[in-house]
């Protein structure tokens, strides 16, 4: 990062190395978010349809992980991903797949505990009428899934935001190495070390733009869907 | 059901596109560890383009202190370690984890401190500065964080005759992070803090801090580099780590260290020549 140049600078002229920054960012949290829907709501909408002993008791573990430190998930899976931890044979540490695994981990039980309870307070409403139909189990966890699908955008969105935001998992096991694990967050944290506070308050602006966006986009297409579907 | 769908898998795929395309070209590179201080002085931002354009080698440095950057090495995690606290570095190579340390540069910490410099310590020797700000109780900041800064400055307290680990009271305030992290810190309450002079220069948050104390030889700061042992870690990229290393003590990497300055100031002094390890 150029340090003459303020932030506004840096976007307005197009600078290479930030949009790669940015781009990076982006990309790591949108894939982790991916795998974490993947995960996580399958995971969500089944706990929140069946019963069994301890079903309490994993609901409440799973509520108390969506707060789980990033640096001790960091640490964790910088453990286990180092050339001489379990997965070391793997070769990802300092990668920006180690990334999207340490965002991935932190974001499933966010997205996870949201899909549950809104599929739980969904299943309240439709209870008589899916039984009266006879549906099965995979019917009913499809059916849930896809009438909550507005509110479980939110879920969605707290997942990214939780992802683009998060600085101490990525710097553990992506290194922060220029042009290729250095995301917006680590960034900000680098400018701040090297005592340039304009251009990382200038970055972190940038990056509660670009949160913003996302989240406006989302919304937008919210209503728009709103209106097709009725 | 079927309009749900495409939503992941597409935004899987944009994200695995973005992801992978930053990542290709992944087979000319190495992982080095490596101190603060060289990150953010800038150094590598301005020697790592020439080593590139020679060598087509992309160099991914991990910056963090000496004692995590040689724990990273150590666990495998990286090509070359290039570092400061000799000590550290001798013991990591003897213990089998460095295959042979060089000599690359040395250049020399400062004792920052306020300007009005409450402790007045100005223009003294580093033992007697040390000695006054214990004696005031004048803040200090720090590291911390067993890097090479943390170790020279326990070092200088040992020099000074304060045992530190048992006089420090609140005036003495370990932070734990990194030299820019403790500029910061000893900007934003005016204290004194050992600092490497590269990082200094580059500084650009310096509030009412000022260089205090500058010049005692005891100050000197000779960084080293070594490759890790590939026959420890097999993954440890060979070829093309020892490139790196040969270039840095070559008389063309020394010639690069020495161009780099920043508003005219030399941060760095090439000794890999001096006398051979």
């Amino acid at each position: 990062m150029p340090d003459h140049l303020s932030a506004l600078q840096l976007i307005l002229s197009g600078d290479p190395a930030l949009l790669a920054i940015v781009r990076l960012s982006l990309g790591v949290s949108l894939a982790a978010v991916a795998l974490a829907s993947a995960i996580g709501m399958p995971f969500g909408a089944l706990l929140a349809l069946t019963h069994f002993r301890g079903r309490a008791v994993l609901v409440v573990l799973l509520n108390a992980m969506m707060g789980l430190p990033p640096v001790v998930v960091g640490l964790a899976l910088y453990l286990l991903l180092s050339r001489a931890g379990p997965l070391g044979e793997l070769g990802i540490l300092f990668t920006p797949a180690a990334m999207v695994i340490a965002q991935t981990v932190l974001i499933v039980p966010i997205i996870a505990a949201l899909t549950r309870q809104t599929v739980e307070d969904l299943w309240v409403e439709y209870r008589d009428e899916l039984r009266a139909m006879n549906v099965g189990a995979v019917g009913r966890m499809t059916t849930l899934l896809w009438d909550a699908r507005f509110s479980l955008l939110t879920a969605l969105l707290a997942g990214f935001g939780r992802a683009a935001a998060e600085v101490g998992a990525v710097m553990i096991v992506g290194g922060n190495i220029d042009g290729f694990t250095r995301t917006m967050t680590t960034t900000v944290a680098l400018e701040t070390s090297k005592g340039n506070l304009p251009l990382a308050m200038g970055l972190g602006a940038i990056l509660i733009v670009i949160v913003l966006a996302i989240n406006a986009a989302a919304w937008g297409t919210r209503v728009w869907s709103q209106r097709v579907t009725g | 059901m079927a309009s749900r769908r495409p939503f992941l898998p597409l935004a899987m795929l944009l994200g695995i596109a973005l992801v992978s395309s930053t990542s290709s070209a992944e087979d000319r590179s190495i992982v080095v560890a490596s101190t603060t201080s060289t990150q953010d002085s800038g150094l590598f931002g301005y020697l790592l383009p020439m080593f590139k354009a020679k060598t087509g080698i992309d160099v991914k440095v991990i910056a963090q202190g000496t004692g995590q950057a040689l724990d990273t090495a150590r666990r495998g995690d990286a090509d070359v370690v290039f570092v400061h606290a000799k000590p550290q570095e001798e013991r990591f190579v003897a213990d089998g984890f460095g295959v042979k340390r060089f000599d690359v540069m040395y250049n020399d910490f400062v004792l920052i401190g306020p300007k009005s410099d409450p402790a007045g310590v100005k223009g003294k020797d580093i033992a007697t500065a040390l000695k006054a700000i214990e004696a005031k109780g004048a803040p200090f900041v720090s590291r911390g964080d067993r890097s090479g800064t943390h170790a020279a400055e326990l070092a200088l307290w040992i020099i000074a005759g304060i045992d530190v680990a048992s006089t420090k009271g609140a005036w003495y305030r370990e932070i734990g992070q990194g030299m820019g992290a403790a500029l910061n810190t000893a900007s934003a309450m005016n204290a004194y803090v050992l600092s490497d002079r590269g990082t200094w220069i580059a500084f650009k948050n310096r509030g009412d801090l000022d260089i205090v104390v500058e010049g005692d030889k005891r100050l000197f700061n000779q960084y080293g580099v070594m490759l890790v042992n590939p026959e420890k870690y097999p993954s440890v990229k060979k070829e093309l780590g020892q490139t790196f290393v040969d270039w840095l003590i070559s008389p063309e990497g020394q010639a690069a260290i020495a161009g780099y300055k920043i508003d005219g100031q030399q941060l760095f002094f090439p000794d890999a020549a001096r006398k051979p390890d």
